[in-house]
């Protein structure tokens, strides 16, 4: 054997067990497993917390809201999509935080005149049509299509 | 060299052959897996679709996305978008997203000058070969099991390489933990058998969540019914998000 080598094995030994050390404390848990990421991480995205709790949920106590809604043209929306997140309003309906849009916008939102959209749904244009009152003073939120009398 | 000409003939017919074995072997993908297959078609694989034709660019889904997702109000932050297009009778088109379109949208273009106008939802493509999962230094954001892309929050080291290398721009840092946040399919939601919140408050239902693997189910059946087109198909990236009524225009 070279001189050499007798000096640089136990080196190159040293080293390498330095890294296999050092690696094994780097490296987290589950990382590998599934692919070049920690797989622990999928179950932690799981674990989010959710906002949102389904129009089921809401018909659960608000049945009549939720048959007035169903009635016609609006079936196909959720509650949320005019209320914004309910699921904490599900788990503590004593505490009022559900969101009521009062304000013509948000009805304008989907049903003020844009020619974008003119062929798909119904539109009025906000600054001409009865521009003293909130579209609910006249429309009923859940029936819209119904006026109130 | 002795025979080298015959030599030059073998080699030359047995690459031939192999590169036309492996051109059988894997051929090409309709768009259905746009361009790449399951890596077990048993088992769940997202996919999403959004329906341009009935998108009437109420904003709904894109506020929905920040609600649910605790992505920061300022305008900058989006998972989810909706972009107005307008293409004018002079060829000119111009693209508007005020706010992600949260506060809803004006056509400011009169008209008698518009020639074809409509609402793009945009989001994370979940592409299965994802340019973003490519460039990630630490293996802090990866394609998941079912099809999802998503990000390790406590492995990022908010270097921006994936804000950079996404080609539709669904990527941003997190101004406050300073790693990088974008769509994640509602993989919280979805995973308890729930639909992702921009599912849940359409209300023309544009969009659609589904399993690429479900012959049946509400993603394949709009994919048999409609004719869906992914964005930018030229870089090949596996996109799993597909759009009916999609335009040349929309980048």
């Amino acid at each position: 054997m070279p001189p050499q080598l007798k000096t640089l094995i136990p080196l190159f030994a040293v080293f390498i067990t330095l890294f296999l050390v050092a690696r094994y404390f780097l490296v987290p848990d589950s990382f590998g497993e599934q692919g070049h990421y920690r797989f622990n991480s999928v179950a932690e995205n799981k674990e989010r917390v959710l906002n949102y709790a389904g129009k089921e949920a809401c018909a659960e106590c608000h049945d009549d809201k939720a048959e007035e809604l169903g009635s016609d043209v609006h079936a196909n929306l959720s509650c949320e999509t005019c209320h914004g997140p309910g699921l904490a309003h599900y788990d503590n309906p004593e505490a009022s935080n559900i969101n009521i849009p009062r304000e013509r916008t948000h009805c304008g939102l989907c049903h003020s005149f844009n020619s974008t959209r003119k062929e798909l749904i119904a539109q009025i244009d906000l600054t001409d049509h009865n521009v003293e009152n909130k579209c609910i003073e006249c429309h009923n939120p859940h029936m819209p299509w119904e006026i109130k009398e | 060299m002795k025979q080298s000409r015959r030599n030059f003939i073998k080699k030359a017919a047995t690459a031939a052959t192999g590169i036309l074995a492996t051109g059988i072997l894997s051929p090409f993908n309709a768009v259905i897996f746009a361009t790449e297959k399951p890596t077990d078609p048993t088992k769940v694989w997202w996919g999403y679709g959004i329906d341009i034709e009935k998108c009437i660019g109420c904003g709904r889904c894109a506020d929905a996305c920040k609600s649910e997702n605790n992505v920061p109000r300022e305008p900058f932050y989006f998972r989810n978008w909706v972009e107005q297009y307008t293409i004018k009778n002079n060829g000119e088109v111009k693209v508007e997203s005020p706010n992600g379109g949260i506060n809803g949208f004006v056509q400011t273009v009169p008209e008698e000058d518009i020639f074809k106008s409509f609402f793009v939802p945009k989001m994370c493509n979940h592409c299965h070969k994802s340019p973003c999962v490519q460039v990630c230094p630490v293996g802090a954001t990866y394609d998941s099991p079912d099809g999802v892309v998503l990000v390790d929050e406590t492995y990022c080291i908010g270097c921006r390489y994936c804000v950079q290398a996404c080609p539709y721009g669904c990527r941003y840092i997190h101004p406050e933990k300073n790693v990088v946040d974008k769509c994640t399919l509602c993989y919280h939601r979805i995973s308890k058998g729930k639909t992702t919140a921009c599912t849940e408050v359409c209300p023309t239902n544009a969009r659609i969540l589904g399993d690429l693997n479900d012959k049946e189910g509400a993603l394949v059946q709009f994919m048999k019914e409609h004719n869906c087109l992914i964005l930018k198909p030229h870089l090949n990236t596996g996109n799993k998000l597909y759009y009916n009524g999609l335009n040349q225009e929309v980048r």
